[in-house]
């Protein structure tokens, strides 16, 4: 008996020690001097907390064992067979299995015998948490994939909708079950359809947001897997649970707002409503002709440029042009043109997104720069080349009171002397919005696929 | 009881300190730092490992919380890793 308080006690201790090295590793993940070390001594938090929980196990080794070798094998095959543009969808995938262990782990402690009132309600809520970060998830996997196409308004959609709304009764009814059961008659395995409601509400919950308000729900999501674990850990009453979890649920919230900020919405009109779709934008006064471009005529005005800024959005990373942006990049270097990329927080389907996609083309990344750092200066860029992005360099930001999107703040490409922008077609961005940018005196369109457009350009510089 | 409130207490400190850590990031690591997060949410593991084992239901229960959240720690922190060590300044 001793020994076994002897062994909690110093589980308990390994406990503290990986809760501080989990602090310390997730801020030096925070800084891009030591994000590396911050990554590693995380996993060896994590390998002390678990290698110091496997002291005292009541489930079978054999389950164990396997469940740690299977799991362990699979994820390690899915992160270093993926490709570095399926990134996204990776990090959703992932954040889903995640929240369906919490999921799993709230299931099994209903089963137990004897929960008090208070672990009724913590198991429900971490049931409710952690399934719909499970689905929600694997629809964001779907949509980021394209797999997926279903989205507002579908008929399916709006079953999947009502699910949602009806799954929040259905919360309050589990957690009053206990109680309330005395008055009124049980439902027969109520429990089994709360799970079932819980999993088809998280589908409905991600299901009608578009594609472009992705990096919100992604973050989103990713904190609420970190909530999940730490409920869990209450559950458990676990403590390096509960650190870890709420440092992940700190985290993902952060990166919610940063990303809501970035599109000058609030969380919920992100969630529950989406753009508004516009009518009246057509009648915007700067219609007219567009100018367009060939390669050649842009590689002699990029030729005689001396400072160039490069906008890349999620038609980058559609084309796979990042590799042949950073070669057009280096060659104007060469040249001696000054070049800059500008980033907009929420260009692409994740945060970051247009980062990781320029570093896995090893631009450097002190090249990167923000919108606040481009802006001042954008009428001293002679050339600012905007690569499939859309609403994040639209006018109507500053411009047009009346648009959906004004009032986000948006990477000036129009002041720059020459704009070029790289688009397929005349077709309009994800918020649905015509781009007046299109239609500026200093723009020239290049359409086309942007990979082979910048081939072209690659090409000439090197002839 | 008290340990609840105890815990809760601990919970709401890291959240706070969770907001302060990470309040000024910059935007080339928002990626790295929401898959790192992710990694850290796989210590769902710790607590599938504590789970009591009666019954095949129970086994089976955590059988599944150990597996998913063994893909979500092997796989969160290896995909980070791949993905710092792209970001290169020259």
């Amino acid at each position: 008996m001793e020994n076994l308080a002897n062994i909690q006690v110093i589980q308990n201790i390994v406990y503290i020690i990986s809760s501080v090295m989990f602090i310390l590793g997730i801020k030096m993940l925070g800084k891009e001097a030591t994000a590396v070390k911050g990554n590693y001594l995380s996993a060896l938090a994590m390998f002390s907390a678990v290698g110091i929980t496997c002291l005292s196990l009541e489930i079978d080794t054999k389950i164990i064992l396997a469940g740690v070798l299977l799991g362990g094998l699979i994820g390690s095959l899915i992160a270093l067979k993926v490709k570095m543009t399926a990134i996204p969808e990776m990090v959703a995938l992932f954040n889903g299995f995640g929240g369906l262990a919490t999921f799993l782990i709230a299931w099994s402690q209903f089963n137990e015998p004897s929960n008090s009132m208070f672990q009724h309600v913590l198991i429900m809520l971490t049931i409710y948490i952690g399934g719909i970060t499970f689905s929600g998830s694997l629809i964001a996997y779907g949509k980021l994939s394209e797999k997926l196409k279903l989205g507002k308004g579908s008929m399916i959609t709006n079953v999947f909708i009502s699910f949602f709304y009806l799954s929040m009764p259905a919360l309050i009814y589990v957690i009053g079950e206990p109680s309330i059961s005395q008055f009124i008659p049980q439902v027969p395995s109520y429990f089994l359809i709360f799970l079932g409601i819980t999993l088809i509400a998280g589908i409905g919950f991600v299901m009608p947001i578009g594609g472009g308000d992705m990096p919100v729900v992604i973050s989103l999501l990713n904190s609420l897997s970190g909530i999940a674990a730490a409920f869990a850990g209450l559950l458990l009453l676990n403590n390096v649970l509960i650190v870890a979890g709420s440092l992940v649920g700190a985290s993902g919230l952060i990166l919610t707002i940063i990303m809501a900020k970035a599109m000058n919405r609030t969380i919920t009109n992100i969630l529950f409503v989406g753009y508004a779709s516009s009518n009246q934008s057509s009648s915007s006064e700067e219609q007219g002709e567009v100018k367009p471009i060939t390669s050649d005529d842009a590689y002699l005005i990029l030729e005689s440029a001396s400072s160039v800024l490069v906008v890349p959005g999620y038609g980058m990373a559609v084309a796979q042009a990042q590799h042949v942006v950073r070669e057009m990049g280096e060659l104007l270097e060469e040249n001696g043109t000054e070049v800059k990329y500008g980033i907009h927080p929420v260009a692409g389907r994740m945060p970051g997104h247009m980062n990781v996609l320029l570093a896995e083309a090893n631009v450097s990344y002190d090249l990167l720069a923000e919108p606040d750092d481009v802006n001042p200066s954008m009428d001293t860029i002679d050339v600012a080349i905007v690569i499939g992005a859309n609403d994040v360099v639209n006018p109507s930001a500053t411009e047009e009171e009346g648009s959906p999107i004004y009032g986000m703040p948006i990477i000036e490409v129009h002041n720059a002397k020459t704009v070029f922008v790289l688009k397929r077609s005349m077709s309009s961005g994800f918020a649905g919005v015509q781009n007046p940018l299109f239609f500026r005196e200093n723009t020239r369109m290049l359409f086309g696929d942007a990979k082979e457009s910048i081939g072209q350009i690659v090409a000439e510089f090197k002839d | 009881m008290e340990m609840y409130i105890l815990l809760g207490f601990v919970l709401l400190l890291s959240i706070f300190l969770g907001l302060e850590l990470i309040a000024k990031v910059p935007s080339t690591l928002h990626t790295p730092l929401m898959s790192g997060a992710n990694a850290i949410s796989g210590i769902a593991l710790v607590g599938a490992l504590m789970l009591s084992s009666a019954g095949q239901m129970q086994d089976i229960l955590a059988f599944g919380a150990i597996l998913f959240a063994s893909i979500n720690v092997f796989g969160g922190y290896l995909v980070t890793n791949r993905m710092l060590s792209m970001f290169k300044k020259k």
